[in-house]
C-alpha cells in the first residue's frame, strides 16, 4: 500500500532541488499527502510521533478502565465507558495515519510490545481514587488538546484531519473531567480530599505530558522547520498552565506548587521546577506503574493469539470456498 | 410487573458489567472496541429498564438506588449473565446466548401493552439485533476456526449450556403479565430461542453437554458467589460513602 510515497532516498543523499521544494511547500502552508516526495527524517519522524501518539491512547486505556467496574454512578459508567472507547478509536485513527507513511499496524505494535517505542509518561501513574478519572479528564486530556490542537494544523494532512477529528471528542473528554471535579470538590469533605489528592499527584506528570524543556528538547527544531510541530514544548505548557490555574481556583483546590505566581506584567503565571530527572526515569520504564501497563498489554496481546488466529483460518476457509466455486462455475 | 422490569433490567446490568472487565483488554484492538460498545448499549438498556424499575417502584428509589444499593438478594438476573468472563470463547458464547434472547424479547416487548416498555424494547431492538450479527459471526469462526478455537468453544458450551434453562422460567407472575399483553411468554421464547441455537450448533461439531443439572434461582435472588463479589465492585464508592453526589 501507497509504496508510491516510498520512494524517497535515504537520509543524507536527497538530492538538494527536491528538499527544496519540499520546503517551499511547507513554507506555503501546503499539506503534505502519503503519495508525494518526503525527505526520509520527515517520514521517520513522523512515524516516530503518530505511533506513539497511538500508542498513548491505547496504553491510556488502562488506567480508566481500572474504574469503569466502579463508577459510582450509571450516568458515570456510561460516560467513562464511552470515553474509553473514543481513545481506543483514537488509536484505531493514529495507526491508520501512520501506515500511510509506509509503516505497518503490526511493526509499530510489535515496538511497543518489546519496549522499543515509547508511549506517553502520564499513563505510568496510577489511578488511585476516583477523583482521579476526573483529573485525568480535566488534566491529562486538557495538556493532551493544547497539544493536539497545535496538531491539527501540521503539515502532514493525514496526521492533520485526523487530529481534527481527534480534538472534537477530547474537549468533550476534558469537560467530563473538569464536571467529575466540580462534583467532588464541591461535594463532601471525603470528595473533596480525593479531588486534593488526585492534583497532587497529577498536576506535575500532567506539565511534563508537554516534554521536554525547549533547551532540552532533541527533535523539536526541525519539527518546527518542517512544521509538525507548531508551537515549542514551553509555549504550549505555559498555555496550559494559564489555562489551567484558574480553573483549580474555582474548584477550590490548591496546585502542588508554592512556587506558582501571577505575573501582572506578562498575565501569565511563572511556576516551580519540573522535577525532570522524575520525567526522564518514567520515560526509561521506571514509574510506578510501567511494568503493569505492558504486562497488562502483552497479556491481552498473548491471550488473544488464538482468536485471531481462529478469525485468519475461518477467513481462509471461507475464501477457499468462494475461489472452489468459481472454479466449478 | 416490578419483578418482571427487574429481571430484565438486573439482566442486562450484570451482562454490562461484565462485558465493561475486558475494556483495554481485548484480544485486538477492533475487538476491544466492539466489547466496550458492546457493554456501554447493554448499560444503557439496563439504565432505562431500572428507570422504569424505580418509576413502577414509587416510593423515590432512583435508578441508581436499584443499581448500587441493593444487596445480591434483591438482583433478579439469570445467573448465566455473572458467570466470569472466562476467555474469549466463554464470553462470546455467553454473548450469543443473550443476543439470541434479547432479539427475540425485545421483538415480542416492542408490541407489548405497557407503552413505556414497548419503547425501551423497541429502542433496545436495533443495538441488539447489531449484537447478535456480530456474536454470530463470533460463533462461526471460533466454531469452524482451529482446532483450539473449537476445543474453546466446546469448553465454554460444557461449562455454559445449563444457565441458559433460567432464561425461560415460568411463573404464575409472569403468566398473568403475558395475559395481560405485558410480557413476552417464556415458553414462546424457548421455542425460538432453541430454534435458532440448534441450528447453529447442528452446522458445527459441537455437542450439546449432558447432564441433569440446570442453574436455577436468580430470578429469586439466590445466586451464583460471584454475584456478590461482582456487587463489591460495583457498589464500593456508594457504599463506603453514602449520600455523595457524584
Amino acid at each position: 500500500m501507497y509504496s508510491q510515497g516510498l520512494r524517497d532516498s535515504a537520509a543524507g543523499d536527497e538530492p538538494v532541488e527536491l528538499l527544496a521544494a519540499f520546503q517551499a511547500r511547507i513554507d506555503k502552508e501546503e499539506k503534505i499527502e502519503p503519495r508525494d516526495w518526503m525527505p526520509a527524517a520527515y517520514r521517520k519522524t513522523l512515524i516516530r510521533q503518530i505511533s506513539q501518539h497511538a500508542h498513548s491512547e491505547i496504553v491510556g486505556q488502562l488506567p480508566e478502565a481500572n474504574w469503569v467496574t466502579r463508577a459510582p454512578t450509571l450516568k458515570r459508567k456510561l460516560i467513562l465507558l464511552a470515553k474509553i472507547q473514543d481513545e481506543a478509536g483514537h488509536g484505531l485513527y493514529l495507526y491508520s495515519a501512520a501506515e500511510t507513511l509506509g509503516e505497518s499496524r503490526k511493526k509499530m505494535y510489535d515496538d511497543l510490545l518489546s519496549g522499543k517505542a515509547k508511549y506517553s509518561s502520564i499513563f505510568n501513574y496510577p489511578t488511585l481514587n476516583w477523583a482521579d478519572i476526573g483529573a485525568v479528564g480535566w488534566l491529562v486530556d486538557g495538556a493532551a488538546i493544547m497539544n493536539q490542537v497545535a496538531l491539527c494544523r501540521t503539515s502532514y494532512g493525514p496526521y492533520s484531519r485526523s487530529m481534527v477529528r481527534i480534538c472534537k471528542e477530547e474537549s468533550f473528554h476534558q469537560r467530563q473531567g473538569y464536571e467529575i471535579m466540580v462534583k467532588m470538590a464541591h461535594g463532601t469533605a471525603q470528595q473533596k480530599a480525593m479531588a486534593q489528592d488526585a492534583i497532587n499527584r497529577f498536576w506535575w506528570p500532567a506539565l511534563m505530558m508537554f516534554g521536554p524543556s525547549d533547551k532540552d528538547s532533541p527533535h523539536s527544531s526541525q519539527s518546527m522547520k518542517w512544521k509538525i510541530k507548531r508551537f515549542s514544548n514551553d509555549d504550549l505548557r505555559q498555555k496550559f498552565i494559564d489555562a489551567t490555574v484558574p480553573q483549580a481556583e474555582y474548584l477550590g483546590l490548591t496546585i502542588p506548587d508554592k512556587h506558582l505566581k501571577l505575573d501582572d506584567a506578562t498575565g501569565s503565571y511563572t511556576h516551580g521546577e519540573i522535577d525532570w530527572k522524575e520525567f526522564v526515569n518514567v520515560i526509561k520504564g521506571n514509574g510506578p506503574c510501567n511494568q503493569q501497563r505492558m504486562a497488562a498489554r502483552i497479556k491481552a496481546h498473548k491471550d488473544g493469539a488464538w482468536v485471531r488466529e481462529a478469525a485468519e483460518a475461518y477467513a481462509k476457509k471461507l475464501q477457499n470456498s468462494k475461489d472452489n466455486k468459481k472454479e466449478v462455475a | 410487573m416490578y419483578n418482571y422490569i427487574q429481571n430484565l433490567a438486573d439482566n442486562t446490568l450484570i451482562l454490562g458489567q461484565r462485558l465493561a472487565q475486558w475494556c483495554g483488554h481485548g484480544p485486538f484492538l477492533e475487538e476491544d472496541l466492539a466489547l466496550t460498545n458492546t457493554s456501554l448499549d447493554i448499560l444503557g438498556q439496563a439504565q432505562m429498564l431500572l428507570n422504569l424499575a424505580a418509576e413502577i417502584k414509587g416510593d423515590g428509589s432512583t435508578a441508581d438506588d436499584l443499581a448500587f444499593l441493593r444487596d445480591a438478594i434483591g438482583f433478579k438476573n439469570v445467573i448465566l449473565v455473572e458467570q466470569p468472563n472466562g476467555d474469549f470463547a466463554h464470553t462470546m458464547l455467553r454473548q450469543y446466548f443473550m443476543d439470541v434472547y434479547h432479539v427475540h424479547l425485545y421483538t415480542i416487548l416492542s408490541g407489548s401493552s405497557n407503552q413505556s416498555l414497548a419503547e425501551i424494547a423497541e429502542k433496545s431492538l436495533k443495538e441488539v439485533t447489531y449484537h447478535l450479527e456480530r456474536s454470530q459471526l463470533w460463533m462461526q469462526r471460533l466454531a469452524h476456526g482451529t482446532k483450539e478455537s473449537i476445543d474453546r468453544l466446546q469448553n465454554a458450551l460444557n461449562e455454559l449450556w445449563h444457565y441458559t434453562h433460567e432464561l425461560f422460567e415460568e411463573s404464575e407472575e409472569l403468566d398473568d403479565l403475558v395475559e395481560q399483553g405485558i410480557a413476552a411468554d417464556p415458553i414462546h421464547l424457548k421455542i425460538h430461542w432453541e430454534a435458532d441455537v440448534k441450528e447453529w450448533l447442528a452446522s458445527t461439531a459441537l455437542t450439546i453437554p449432558k447432564t441433569g443439572w440446570k442453574a436455577t434461582g436468580g430470578l429469586n435472588g439466590h445466586h451464583s458467589e460471584y454475584l456478590g463479589l461482582m456487587l463489591c465492585e460495583m457498589q464500593f464508592l456508594q457504599r463506603a460513602y453514602p449520600d455523595c453526589e457524584w
